[in-house]
């Protein structure tokens, strides 16, 4: 009997979840054994027409990591859509639109001129710009368009399980990878991790009172930090009530606060807006003022609440989806 | 007769190097573009983010190097704040770089540009693969370096939060102190990690070395580019990796420029090109001449092999051994032959693996003062490492709050990015002859970039095995008439050697 097929793509991605799985080390062999684990772009004699050759849900599973940005992209996660049973968007980039989603705050033409004109060393006397298309003495060379907007895997194709972290931690991709082989899975929709926030079990949590009075935030960088309390307690924002748990509260145990990389607990559509008003119900006042002032001493809000979710946030998502014309698709 | 041959990852992704063969009309290669098609924009970004953010915004840009990026921005942030980091978190953070460095090189020394060498660049393509350098070296290593991998990479998530992602960079520290059980599981790593990279040394030398054909091929005109070099420096001039100087020297080894970070701009500029994302660094003063070698042009190399041409010897002694066996054998210095940049890595791989020994042994690792904290007005800021694959810069201005107005950001591959144009043209026109490519043209091609371990913007991580290659043909009215295509060769684990080459007519 021949293995299941679980396939492994990237789009946008910086290459940690990449790194991630090579971090199954040893337990590598393991999987090996139970399934046909293919990198597609690296390990097979990767061309397109022979995905497009497979007959349709011929994979059992298909983790793509990375966000969606350009329009081969776009075609490539239809085309694996197509041809596995179960899409997999693996990593914060392709949970939630991933740090590089940041770029959504500014266009492309201002991108463009940040890094070609303004930046110190540049040295640009005729503001050249990269171009889709450069005349050159016997022919021409072409470059990628760049979207305007970074999008979410599942901005782009339906998606039916989410891996999520930046990078995801080992541990969640062998509990899926079981998952999958045992056909134990939850849901569709159902984000493949704990639905527990960081917060339960936290080994700090004992010092986190019931009521918090957070008056100001600290910044970590000027203040010391007590390696054994909790942070919110000491007044450090730790996006831990907000996030969900799976991670072995990596970024606690190096006593700094959660940046909220696995992205929201259950269903909550719009992380920010959850995190926002998880911290607001800490604060032990019912003055809207008061909630107003100590939210206003967080010196970033999109980049703090958005860190790893601004192009699928329900607050950013409509001006991504009109600024891409056929960006958007079912 | 017109063609056009693009050579590109066969997954077609942003984020990957492509090349684009031009040839002219009698068939021969006119020029071989070297391109990078993808851009995300962390210099744009970044502003209105806190300065503090940094260090865990800007690994983002590669998953691969992210201890790189992020501790050139913490180092920035050190800069930016005008504090010096407890003598702790400099112990802390060293040990933990130099764990990076020294996993990251394995990594690529087994998995990526050793298999050409170890296997034999003319070996049958399922062989030239990881696989293939466990049945050359046995099957014990394969295991071996999974275990060291792991092992090392564990110590960096220990030390520094996540090994993807660090999170324990501030600046004047480190967030989270070393306790004493942790510095024996450190001190055994390191220990393992000298006996690994002795090994690994031992390796290059019977297999490589011992061959004529290899040296000869090291040596080959086809693979040698007169330049500049630039690297960070000690107060001996020894290499290292966390800090230092920067010293440029020039294509017969003299001393050029030997400058601290704040300077940077006086010395490094960056050219733009319509037909890539990536700009292309030079010498400022030499100046952009174009994709030319010395002496006229500013173009330069970073890296494995730039570095150890612009420093005096290394800080360590088992590598300062191997340091001066390599320039007895290639030298005198600089050595300009692109293919000894894999054996200047294993030399480094040594380097990194006894500096973790040292660093990990020193009392002050367990030291619990391991943060000053900063009460400057932050302004500006610049931190200077070397990455695996060269020198990376972060520049930082801040409002006085501390929150980004301009980020700038020259990654290692930027700094080699036109020699590594100007080793693929030189590959191209030496091999492609009358409009003529096969898939071994495409390996050896292949090869010449391959040594320089291209992280494209940082992007292109390519992972274990060969770089997947796409090169095409086309006729005068651009159809395409030959294509060639070579997936990589990262093997699914399974012994299967996935990597197959396919021609297809059309
Ligand atoms: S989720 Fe994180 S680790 Fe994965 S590609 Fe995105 S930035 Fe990299
Ligand atoms: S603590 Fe938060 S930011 Fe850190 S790894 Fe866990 S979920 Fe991600």
């Amino acid at each position: 009997m021949s293995k299941p097929k679980v396939g492994f793509y990237w789009c946008a991605s910086c290459g940690g979840c990449e790194e991630s799985v090579v971090d199954l080390a040893e337990a590598i062999l393991d999987v090996a054994a139970a399934v046909d684990f293919v990198f597609f772009p690296v390990a097979m004699d990767f061309k397109r027409s022979d995905v497009e050759a497979m007959a349709d849900g011929a994979m059992a599973a298909c983790m793509i990591n990375g966000a969606i940005r350009s329009s081969e992209q776009r075609a490539m996660a239809k085309l694996l859509r197509r041809k596995a049973q179960i899409l997999i968007a693996y990593g914060a980039c392709s949970h939630q639109g991933g740090i590089p989603g940041l770029a959504n705050l500014f266009d492309r033409q201002s991108i463009l001129q940040t890094v070609y004109r303004d930046t110190p060393s540049t040295v640009n006397p005729g503001d050249i710009r990269p171009e889709a298309s450069t005349r050159i003495p016997h022919g021409e060379v072409e470059l990628p368009v760049l979207d305007e907007q970074v999008k979410s895997l599942d901005q782009v194709v339906p998606v039916d399980y989410y891996i999520p972290g930046c990078a995801p931690p080992v541990q969640l991709l062998k509990d899926a990878l079981a998952a999958i082989l045992t056909g134990r899975l939850p849901p569709k929709g159902s984000v493949l991790a704990p639905d527990k926030a960081l917060c339960e079990q936290c080994p700090r949590a004992p010092s986190k009172p019931d009521n918090l009075l957070i008056d100001q935030f600290k910044r970590p960088h000027l203040e010391r930090i007590d390696p054994e309390k909790c942070l919110l307690a000491q007044g450090f924002l730790c996006l831990g009530p907000a996030t969900r748990g799976g991670c072995g509260w990596a970024c606690i145990n190096a006593n700094m606060p959660c940046t909220g990389c696995l992205g929201p607990v259950s269903r909550t559509r719009d992380y920010g807006g959850a995190a926002m008003s998880a911290l607001a119900s800490l604060v032990n006042s019912n003055d809207e003022a008061q909630i107003a002032a100590m939210l206003e001493t967080i010196v970033d809000p999109a980049g703090t609440f958005y860190r790893y979710g601004l192009p699928a946030s329900l607050l950013f998502a409509r001006a991504g989806a009109n600024a891409d014309k056929g960006g958007h698709e079912p | 007769m017109t063609r056009h041959i693009v050579i590109d990852p066969i997954t077609r992704l942003e984020g990957h190097g492509k090349i684009d063969v031009i040839l002219n009309d009698q068939g021969e290669v006119d020029h071989a573009y070297f391109q990078v098609p993808e851009l995300r924009g962390f210099e744009k970004f970044a502003q209105g983010r806190p300065a503090e953010d940094m260090p865990q915004i800007t690994s983002r840009i590669c998953g691969v190097c992210p201890m790189a990026h992020h501790m050139a921005a913490t180092k920035a942030l050190d800069d930016l704040y005008q504090i010096e980091p407890a003598p702790a978190a400099r112990v802390i953070r060293e040990l933990a770089y130099n764990t990076f460095m020294f996993e990251d090189h394995a990594l690529h020394f087994y998995f990526l540009g050793g298999p050409d060498f170890i296997v034999g660049p003319t070996a049958p393509k399922d062989q030239r693969n990881v696989l293939g350098v466990v049945a050359k070296v046995g099957v014990e290593v394969g295991k071996k370096v999974i275990a060291m991998r792991r092992a090392a990479r564990d110590l960096i998530s220990l030390l520094a939060g996540k090994v993807i992602h660090p999170v324990f960079g501030l600046p004047g520290g480190v967030s989270r102190q070393v306790r004493a059980e942790e510095q024996e599981r450190a001190v055994q790593v390191a220990r393992q990690a000298v006996e690994f990279a002795e090994f690994t040394l031992g390796a290059f030398h019977d297999i490589v070395l011992k061959n004529r054909q290899y040296v000869a091929l090291i040596t080959s005109p086809a693979y040698t580019h007169q330049t500049y070099y630039m690297g960070l420096v000690d107060e001996k001039n020894r290499v290292n990796f966390y800090d230092g100087a920067v010293r440029v020297v020039t294509p017969q080894g003299k001393e050029y420029a030997r400058f601290q970070a704040r300077d940077y701009l006086k010395h490094i500029a960056e050219h733009v090109e319509p037909w890539s994302f990536m700009k292309f660094c030079y010498l400022k003063n030499v100046g952009w001449k174009g994709f030319e070698e010395a002496p006229a042009s500013g173009v330069y190399a970073v890296a494995p092999l730039a570095r150890l041409n612009v420093s005096d010897g290394m800080p360590t002694p088992k590598a300062q051994a191997a340091y001066e066996e390599f320039f007895g054998t290639l030298g005198p210095r600089p050595v300009h032959h692109t293919l000894a940049t894999h054996w200047a890595r294993v030399i480094e791989l040594l380097c990194a693996a006894e500096m973790m020994l040292q660093l990990a042994q020193s009392p002050l690792l367990v030291d619990p003062n391991i943060r000053n904290i900063p009460t400057a007005k932050p302004a500006e800021g610049i931190g200077i490492v070397e990455a695996p694959r060269g020198t990376l810069i972060h520049h930082y201005a801040t409002d006085e709050k501390g929150v980004i107005t301009m980020a700038n950001l020259i990654v290692a591959t930027q700094n080699n990015a036109a020699r590594i144009a100007m080793s693929v043209d030189r590959a191209a026109k030496a091999l492609i002859k009358g409009g003529q490519a096969d898939d071994g043209v495409l390996n050896m091609i292949e090869m010449a970039f391959r040594a320089y371990d291209p992280c494209n913007g940082c992007a292109t991580h390519s992972l274990p095995g060969h770089m997947p290659l796409l090169l095409r043909i086309y006729d005068p009215r651009h159809r395409l008439v030959n294509e060639i295509r070579r997936a990589g060769g990262f093997t699914d684990f399974q012994g299967r050697g996935a990597e197959r080459a396919g021609a297809t007519e059309k």
